[in-house]
């Protein structure tokens, strides 16, 4: 049998599926302790340990993940309620709440600013393009 | 003075493919995806901690930026792994090696004590390299 890279690879097989298990389900309730048990940890060892690899706890992991896909979806023209329910949260207060908190604006401003941001790039794409590529490889021309 | 490094390229096959090879499984940020013609963008990808540096994914591209005998070299040179672009760091390298695998990351090297820390080594979708390291605590 080939030997593990690490002694301990087993328990870090068991974080990494329960993170990819968070990128997969964020829209859905979560659970810390439904993690936990699945990943077969007690709720205080899966926390410490996850932390340990990711530099976070899994709420602000799952957090991090919700705000990220919500900016994503934000960019496109769906309503601010139809992303905060896409996302997972249950309520648009906290949704916008939080989501100021990451970004420092609220979803509303930012889909605006993304949506002109867009349209920009469409209009004068060479102006978010560093000049020195554009002309190297003649993609003005 | 210089103060620090904004853009860095890495030439790559398919840029489809590219994008979600850093999206998608490097968990990479995309910051543009602007096209710039004959199917070719400008398309940037940031690590997560880093969002200043952006890693341009630039196409092999046959029309404007390459003469065709050029980009059939650099075409060779890239798919056979002549360019390792880099050295990436994680936190916890076993955890990132193995969510990595998990993801279908084709690793050239698994993690192993080096003097200065815990390296693997792994390609991108094009064939480039980058080694990733866990850097020892001082």
């Amino acid at each position: 049998m080939k030997e593990e890279v690490h002694p301990k690879m087993y328990i870090y097989r068991r974080i990494v599926e329960a993170k990819l298990f968070i990128d997969q389900n964020y829209h859905q309730k979560i659970e810390l302790r439904n993690i936990s048990e699945k990943a077969c940890f007690s709720k205080f060892h899966f926390l410490r340990l996850f932390k340990k690899a990711y530099g976070k706890s899994p709420h602000q992991y799952l957090t991090e993940v919700r705000i990220k896909k919500a900016k994503e979806l934000l960019q496109s023209d769906r309503s601010v309620s139809d992303v905060c329910y896409a996302v997972g949260f249950d309520s648009i207060p906290s949704f916008t709440l939080l989501f100021k908190k990451c970004t420092g604006f609220s979803p509303k401003a930012y889909a605006e600013q993304q949506q002109h941001k867009q349209q920009q790039k469409k209009q004068t794409p060479f102006q978010f393009i560093p000049n020195c590529f554009a002309e190297n490889f003649g993609w003005k021309e | 003075m210089i103060t620090n490094l904004t853009h860095a390229s890495v030439y790559v096959i398919d840029q489809e493919s590219a994008r979600d090879f850093y999206v998608n499984k490097l968990g990479f940020e995309e910051k543009m995806n602007i096209p710039i013609g004959e199917g070719a963008f400008w398309l940037t990808v940031s690590p997560k901690d880093q969002p200043n540096l952006e890693i341009t994914l630039m196409p092999i591209h046959k029309g404007g930026m390459f003469k065709p005998e050029i980009a059939a070299q650099l075409d060779n040179l890239v798919k056979s792994g002549t360019f390792g672009f880099g050295v990436f760091e994680s936190k916890d390298i076993y955890a990132t090696y193995q969510e990595l695998k998990d993801k279908g990351v084709e690793f050239t090297k698994e993690p192993t004590e080096e003097f200065y820390g815990i390296e693997a080594m792994f390609k991108d979708d094009s064939g480039n390299w980058f080694s990733l390291v866990q850097v020892k605590p001082e």
